[in-house]
């Protein structure tokens, strides 16, 4: 009875989000798919951080990666043919970079939102992994990365639009991206993909790639004394999770209509892992419910107080991570177990079983 | 260079099995082993036995690659794996216990044998669900074997300190090496349990030739191997458990007192 009525939620809550378009104002709606997209990368890092045990502070230049490669398409389309986008032109080119040219395709340019943080993730972190790097280091490396990134986008202002960013897109494949039909749809390709995503993870968590990942967090030299090479294991984990975020950051980028450093520096990257820290690690709907919540409030307290939101950010993360080390998803868990009856029944001295 | 280059043994016995010829492991001037040499037979029981920091832990890091030699060579089934990566000399039949507890704590009891069980460990092909029929068949087996099928789908984490040496005992013989190096199974056992454990370990001989290192005497005893002494990265003697008690040598050394004491003999 109870394992039916707990297998409803998700449906009804899927079902709930996908009527949102006829329950919430077209602004909310744009805001709720922002989130949405957001979710996409949370999901990632539980394979990435929750299962495999990586911890990474460089999600934002996948993010980033998927997000100026779709911002790319959108900046060229709107173009004449044989223009240059308006920065370009401002910062003194006469012709577009020839890795510029690719994007304007829309099929290249959804491949590369995927490939490009797929390919340069699996490389850097075969490199790295194969040369049993890992832990704090690990995650040094990616925390240099996502500063270097934003470094590089800023200084190369004639080829990334710099500090600025890519921004002022009108259509996407012919569609017009400001009108309301268009936000709905991609408000419901959005959720689509948060729901793939979701079981796609779930899947990877339940093979014997997914026990074989936690082996490795759990006892990497146990997995290689079993005749096991544990670094494949750890890439496809972590490029999975690029993947994800480089979708995430074409999504946001198509909900924001901006994609700049600021969205993908080393800030950033750690207020994902934050999100994440939040819902749960080993919980895929906690790693979404942290990533929804954590946005909604900082949307909600960061137009009222601006200055203050970093520091109730700070201050959610140390509680968290002092009272809920399983984030909020813990509590729920902690309840199913029974656990928490269990510390109510020991505490009563006449019902000790 | 000399990977698999097969050894020139005047007669290449069939049954020898594991051959360490010479090895010397130098740790910036601190010989962990100086020089040793083994054989082991197939099918046969070695305890490898001797004081702390005798270079018994030393000697499996070696055999399984996590310590690479400074000199000399492992020769296994014929073949030189001195140098081979550690995933591969798993894969041509080495497997090792460790010191502590080498259990994968968040997976169950099952799945822990299941992943020692498979027997192809190529990543591309982790992507199923479940492992093969044959594999199951052999995780079932071993479950039996070391007394855990009624846990079998607990967290490891929640099994008890000696179950958890008996689970890693099982994921050796899963992997279905035909040697098992066994260090230090019953650290942290009561009496029974010890002896259940030599049970357990005399029940494998069939199949799998073992390499035991302890320094429990009574757990040597019923074991009843033949026993190889070692002292200060060197090998000391060999001989059955009643000649080993019974030497003097081996007796100075287990007491503590430097060989020099006993020189005067010489």
């Amino acid at each position: 009875m109870r394992f039916t009525y707990a297998s409803a939620i998700p449906v009804a809550i899927i079902v709930l989000a996908a009527a949102a378009p006829w329950l919430i104002s077209s602004y909310e709606l744009n805001l709720m798919a922002r989130f949405l997209a957001l979710a996409i990368l949370a999901i990632g890092l539980v394979l990435v951080w929750g299962e495999g045990g990586i911890l990474s502070l460089g999600q934002g230049v996948f993010f980033g990666l998927g997000g100026y490669a779709l911002a790319m398409h959108l900046k060229l389309v709107m173009l004449d043919p044989g223009d240059i986008p308006d920065f370009m032109q401002w910062s003194g080119l006469e012709s577009l970079p020839w890795w510029w040219v690719p994007f304007e395709n829309p099929v290249c340019a959804i491949l590369g939102v995927v490939l490009v943080p797929g390919l340069f993730a699996a490389g850097f972190s075969w490199l790295v992994f194969r040369r049993r790097v890992g832990g704090v280091y690990f995650a040094l490396i990616t925390q240099a990365l996502a500063l270097a990134f934003s470094t590089l986008l800023i200084s190369q202002q004639a080829y990334t639009g710099g500090f600025n960013g890519l921004t002022d897109y009108s259509t996407l494949l012919g569609f017009d991206l400001a009108s309301d039909d268009m936000i709905v749809a991609l408000y419901w390709i959005t959720l689509a993909l948060v729901v793939v995503a979701f079981l796609g993870v779930r899947f990877l968590m339940m093979s014997r790639f997914g026990k074989l990942l936690r082996a490795t967090r759990d006892g990497e030299n146990r997995v290689r004394f079993l005749g096991y090479n544990p670094a494949p294991y750890k890439v496809i984990a972590f490029t999975v999770g690029a993947v994800l975020a480089g979708i995430s950051g074409a999504l946001f980028t198509l909900h924001a209509g901006v994609i700049s450093p600021a969205l993908v520096g080393v800030v950033p990257s750690i207020e994902m892992v934050i999100w994440v820290a939040v819902g749960g690690r080993n919980s895929l709907w906690g790693a979404v419910i942290g990533a929804l919540l954590i946005n909604f409030a900082r949307d909600e307290i960061s137009s009222a107080f601006p200055n203050i939101w970093l520091y109730g950010l700070g201050l959610m993360f140390v509680l968290v991570v002092s009272f809920l080390p399983d984030g909020i998803a813990g509590l729920f868990a902690a309840n199913r177990s029974g656990r928490m009856a269990h510390l109510l029944k020991t505490l009563r001295p006449g019902r000790a079983a | 260079m000399n990977i698999m280059v097969p050894v020139e043994h005047e007669t290449p016995d069939p049954r020898l099995l594991l051959a360490v010829d010479g090895v010397t492991v130098d740790f910036d001037g601190f010989k962990a082993l100086n020089n040793f040499s083994m054989t082991l037979d197939r099918g046969s029981l070695r305890v490898l036995i001797g004081p702390n920091g005798a270079g018994k832990s030393t000697l499996c890091d070696t055999i399984i690659g996590r310590v690479r030699a400074t000199s000399g060579r492992v020769i296994f089934k014929g073949e030189e794996i001195t140098r081979l990566p550690e995933d591969e000399i798993v894969r041509r039949g080495i497997c090792r216990k460790f010191q502590t507890p080498g259990i994968l704590p968040s997976l169950t009891v099952r799945d822990n044998l299941a992943i020692a069980a498979q027997r192809d460990r190529r990543w591309w092909r982790s992507f199923g669900l479940d492992i093969r029929g044959t594999e199951r068949e052999r995780v079932d087996e071993v479950l039996e074997q070391v007394g855990l099928t009624d846990r079998q789908h607990e967290t490891a984490s929640l099994l008890a300190h000696g179950e958890k040496q008996w689970l890693e005992i099982g994921m050796v013989v899963a992997t279905q090496a035909d040697l098992l190096l066994l260090d230090e199974p019953t650290a942290g056992m009561g009496p029974a349990e010890t002896s259940r454990t030599a049970e357990l370990i005399r029940s494998l001989l069939g199949q799998h030739t073992v390499l035991v290192i302890d320094h429990d005497m009574s757990f040597v005893e019923q074991l009843d191997g033949r026993v190889t002494v070692l002292h200060q990265g060197q090998f000391l003697k060999e001989g059955s458990v009643s000649e080993i008690r019974n030497d003097p040598e081996v007796a100075a050394v287990y007491l503590g007192r430097a060989k020099d004491d006993a020189a005067p003999h010489a």
